[in-house]
């Protein structure tokens, strides 16, 4: 079982080796680090690095990260079904896990779905765990369930102030460029996500006489590459936004929404999407639907984590790091995962 | 040829419609008053897809999902709030056509309302 994945994967390494990316050991990394994996972006390339579980052992013990943030998403407070009946709880986990990091994340990137129907009483409970966390600064994108009410007014009062449009804006921090954006506003009939017309142009614009060599972080809620159209799983006008980032050397889009890991690589730019903190979604096409996979209890917590982004100055790197909130052994179902994260980036 | 079919095709449908308008106002308002239709949202789906139903049908959407949708006709003719599990939206349709709808959340799910 485990050589006929091997070779698959061998397979289809010769097949994208003509890019002169070894990805080999990249790949070797996914199939055994268990709870998440690792990859690091060095001048647009990605370079297969191992993934440490203790911050003080391993190779990369002595390479000191200039800074690190970390994802959160799809905390869906307000959500009481089976599935999880108590998202605060998990929501209250993971911040757990992020103040017992042995390196201090400079602050977090929440990428939408706060609320299940966007009530105030949901987005006070989630102000309330979040002001726990030990980083004080929390940037927000907002999901299709943060604006269910009032054009996503209540949202924008409480955590999109200064932003523009739905919700987008940018801002610099340790030389890395971030770009929040919001693809969840004013969905056509039949469509996808969508950024219009207005938040394309600001994006260029905001791109404009940037320095290739900045490094590059767009972060959105639904994700900015196709993964699965008949879920709704990708954005009707992300190309004309990725066109705008091609000409950088590290382009990193960090996403939500599909409560999974799946990665992709596209010449310089890595496709990430993070866990949910409230409840998984099945992987595309093994569901009737995309709502809420119920798993055992005692699964749930595999199944949601976090996600930790280390930037380097040094190799002009993001390394990212899913962590999932509960038993990190090695398991089964953990190393099912993985082979679907494989599976998503050749698939 | 082809030209034709349509031609033909538009015709037997405004004597179709010709023999409704013809029916006794009454009786049509009669049924209109209690008439009622059911559409239930399950795994992301409207359903059935299209309802046909006479003029005056109240239509009833109960979201049967553990995800919360909406019930918006793309034409801006009718709008709900967002339904969460089990809540349902009602419409009256007075007037005769066809009321394509969709989940605003979901815009994939759609759906469509013929009035006859």
């Amino acid at each position: 079982m485990a050589d006929k994945r091997q070779d698959l994967i061998d397979q289809e390494l010769q097949d994208l080796n003509n890019d002169g990316v070894d990805r080999r050991g990249f790949l070797k990394c996914m199939a055994w680090a268990g709870t998440g994996l690792v990859w690091t972006m060095s001048g647009g390339i990605p370079v297969s690095r191992a993934f440490a579980k203790s911050s003080g052992s391993g190779k990369d013990a002595g390479v000191a990260a200039d800074f690190s943030f970390v994802q959160i998403s799809d905390s869906h407070i307000g959500f009481n079904k089976p599935a999880n009946p108590d998202v605060t709880a998990t929501l209250q986990t993971a911040i757990n896990k992020i103040n017992a990091m042995p390196h201090k994340p400079d602050f977090i990137i929440h990428t939408g779905d706060l609320s299940q129907l966007s009530k105030p009483s949901e987005f006070d409970t989630l102000d309330q765990v979040l002001k726990g966390a030990s980083a004080k600064k929390i940037y927000f994108v907002p999901g299709e369930h943060d604006m269910l009410s009032d054009n996503g007014d209540e949202y924008l009062q409480r955590f999109g102030k200064g932003t523009k449009g739905a919700g987008y804006y940018s801002f610099d921090h340790k030389g890395v460029h971030f770009v929040g954006l919001v693809n969840v506003a004013n969905l056509k009939a039949g469509g996808m996500g969508s950024l219009g017309h207005e938040q394309l142009e600001w994006l260029e614009d905001d791109l404009k006489g940037r320095s290739a060599s900045t490094p590059i972080v767009l972060f959105a809620h639904i994700p900015l590459w196709t993964i699965y159209p008949d879920w709704g799983w990708g954005t009707d006008d992300s190309e004309q936004a990725l066109s705008y980032v091609k000409r950088f050397g590290s382009v990193t889009v960090l996403n939500g929404h599909i409560h999974q890991i799946m990665q992709k690589i596209e010449g310089n730019v890595s496709f990430h999407t993070a866990m949910s903190t409230a409840f998984p979604q099945p992987a595309p096409g093994t569901a009737p639907s995309a709502g809420p996979m119920k798993v055992p209890a005692d699964q749930l917590q595999r199944v949601l984590g976090i996600t930790d982004v280390n930037y380097q100055v040094s190799g002009r790197s993001l390394a990212v790091v899913d962590s999932p909130l509960g038993a990190s052994a090695p398991s089964p179902s953990a190393n099912r995962g993985e082979s679907r994260i494989v599976d998503s980036i050749f698939g | 040829m082809k030209k034709k079919n349509v031609w033909i095709a538009i015709f037997a449908m405004a004597a179709i419609a010709a023999l409704l308008m013809a029916s006794p106002r009454a009786t049509a308002n009669d049924q209109a008053s209690t008439a009622s239709a059911e559409v239930v949202i399950d795994n992301f789906v409207f359903g059935p897809q299209t309802v046909t139903v006479p003029i005056g049908t109240t239509v009833t959407w109960t979201n049967r999902d553990d995800i919360p949708h909406t019930v918006v006709s793309t034409e801006g003719v009718f709008k709900s709030k967002v339904r969460d599990t089990d809540e349902k939206f009602s419409y009256t349709f007075t007037k005769a056509g066809t009321y394509p709808y969709y989940c605003s959340v979901h815009p994939k799910m759609t759906g469509t309302v013929v009035v006859k």
